[in-house]
């Protein structure tokens, strides 16, 4: 059982200050910040680890951010051996959303990821099945961004009433 | 003799032909599709659409299976026919407001979702509910689970064979349905629970209701296990049918009772007890062969420890006390307040336009054991009444997805008995 400063420091000696950003406000939870193109490794290494053992995804989600910009990936993570918590994000700027998938690491994140990218447009490189899943396939843009204007027709449907 | 009439037009009917043709057109347009790859001299390979409208998919589920004769080589699910936006629509709601939409995720089991909801929402926003709301929520938590698994009894062994076992557990879940009418008012979509605890508390005829509700069941269930756990049919329709190992499991994110049959304790009411779970004396049931029967038999345990976990909130629960927070920045004031005092009307009207305001920046993760397993929201506030993001973690979208894998090699006549044994629901999956 570890705390969340424990675990970054376990991370931050492992991938250096760099790639790792620690938060804590006056939240619940803390979190730790992850640069996008090292998600995967650092994912790799807490499912690995003796230790750390993050051997469960419990959940990921999008979430737009319209004022800076960007778009985050949100994971919390849970060991069911070792009984500790992580929260881990993700933020990449809007208009070149993409980051490695996970998909590989924990096959939870294999659907959650293709309802990231359904509802905001993140794009997760690597994914084997990198489709939408609860809107349909031609849907036009998505739809839980902030700034989001729902299409006029959708085959021949009127849309909004 | 009398010869026939050439100026009669005597030609073969065409019509029966064709109108067999189209009928079975229609008939695979609409309900399964075999397309047979005809460079296989054999025709053993062939894709199968199950669904979307299917009396076996528990509601609007599409299956599309790759078969090689009769084994499922690979399965594809289509999702998102009941997709309804119910994360788009809690952008914008209030809090409170968005809690009657919960009900309509898991309709199996309403009262869950009100609670898991209210829940994060106290977590973010560091409301306290006082002790009596907290087992009130308990005892209704525990039939939502009983309701629920009777549900899936019910369907299960109806997609197993047996028609008749559906009208049993429905007498049962009528039960219980009633005792939520005397609860809450409703008797399907309840929502009772409110931030900061409920909505009233139990009248003398519920909680009376309850209590024979507890005394009768466990012999009810005695007998639906002296019915089935021997029966040669029924075991054999299921021992040994969608089997899948603890480390898949874990790894691909099964949940709730599907996840416990693999032989991993997962109950977050022992791991983390949230409300007065870690005050209670009950067993999570495991089995080891991560199968079809051992999900029927975690289940089945799970009813009668649930059974038990209501008597012991009876013995625990203190006789009197406030059953909302009693905080005007925090929770609805009663209804009398809001009739007969300025006060409350004034607080009603605030509560109602703005709401509860947990700090911006505030977020948090918070998980319950719904009945089908871990429902989580996750909720990103921006310091207003409504959140900036909520992400709903249903249970059935992480059972949906270890279906997948559940299927790859099963036969395909267990398809049906397989998705029964997961116990989806669509509504809580598509949001």
């Amino acid at each position: 059982m570890k705390t969340v400063e424990e675990l970054y420091r376990v991370l931050s000696e492992k991938f250096g200050e760099e790639v790792l950003e620690f938060r804590e406000e006056e939240v619940v939870v803390p979190w730790i910040v992850v640069r996008a193109e090292h998600i995967r490794d650092v994912a790799k290494y807490l499912r690995d680890e003796p230790g750390l053992r993050f051997d469960s995804l419990m959940c990921l989600s999008g979430v737009h951010y319209p004022k800076e910009n960007t778009l985050g990936v949100t994971y919390h993570l849970f060991s069911t051996s070792e009984k500790h918590k992580l929260t881990l994000k993700v933020i990449m700027p809007e208009d070149d959303a993409h980051l490695p998938t996970v998909e590989q690491v924990w096959k939870t994140a294999d659907w959650h990821e293709r309802e990231a990218f359904d509802m905001f447009g993140i794009r997760f490189d690597g994914h084997p099945d990198h489709r939408r899943i609860l809107c349909p396939d031609d849907w036009e843009g998505y739809p839980l961004r902030k700034d989001y204007e729902v299409q006029e027709i959708y085959r021949g449907m009127k849309v909004k009433y | 003799m009398m010869q026939p009439d050439p100026t009669i037009n005597r030609k073969k009917p065409t019509y029966f032909k064709e109108h067999q043709e189209a009928l079975y057109k229609s008939l695979e347009d609409k309900h399964a599709t075999v397309e047979v790859d005809h460079s296989d001299p054999l025709a053993t390979r062939m894709t199968l659409n199950m669904g979307p409208q299917h009396p076996a998919t528990h509601g609007v589920l599409r299956v599309l299976m790759e078969l090689d004769g009769e084994v499922i080589t690979k399965c594809r699910l289509d999702t998102g026919y009941l997709h309804r936006g119910i994360e788009k629509m809690a952008e914008n709601k209030t809090y409170q407001e968005f809690m009657p939409y919960t009900d309509r995720m898991d309709y199996i089991s309403p009262y869950s979702n009100n609670v898991a909801l209210c829940m994060a929402v106290e977590k973010i926003a560091n409301v306290e509910v006082p002790d009596r709301a907290i087992y009130i929520r308990m005892i209704c938590c525990e039939l939502a689970r009983v309701s629920s698994h009777l549900l899936w009894l019910g369907t299960m062994i109806m997609d197993a064979g047996a028609l008749s076992f559906f009208l049993w557990t429905f007498r049962e879940r009528e039960k219980i349905y009633d005792i939520f009418d005397e609860v809450a008012g409703h008797r399907f979509t309840v929502s009772h629970s409110r931030i900061g605890g409920v909505n009233n508390d139990f009248t003398p005829v519920a909680e009376e209701k309850i209590r024979k509700f507890v005394r009768d069941f466990p012999d009810e269930l005695k007998g639906w296990h002296k019915l089935l756990d021997r029966n040669r049919i029924f075991v054999d329709r299921n021992n040994g049918v969608g089997a899948i190992g603890h480390e898949d499991a874990v790894n691909i994110g099964l949940a709730g009772p599907s996840l416990r049959a693999t032989g991993i304790a997962y109950d977050i009411r022992t791991f983390e007890p949230y409300m007065h779970y870690g005050k209670m004396d009950f067993m999570v049931p495991t089995r080891t062969e991560g199968d079809n029967l051992a999900r029927y038999y975690c289940r089945m345990e799970e009813m009668a420890e649930s059974i038990r976990i209501i008597e012991q909130c009876f013995d625990k629960m203190p006789r009197k006390g406030p059953i909302r927070v009693d905080d005007a920045k925090k929770s609805y004031p009663s209804k009398d307040e809001v009739y007969y005092s300025m006060e409350g009307l004034i607080h009603d009207f605030m509560m109602t336009d703005t709401g509860v305001c947990p700090p911006a920046g505030a977020e948090s993760y918070h998980a319950i054991e719904a009945p089908k397993g871990e429902l989580g929201f996750y909720i990103q506030s921006d310091g207003t009444g409504h959140p900036w993001r909520l992400k709903i973690n249903s249970p059935s979208f992480s059972n949906l997805q270890g279906l997948e894998t559940v299927l790859d090699g099963e036969m395909v006549a267990d398809t049906v008995v397989v998705i029964g044994g997961m116990d989806p629901v669509m509504g809580d999956s598509d949001k």
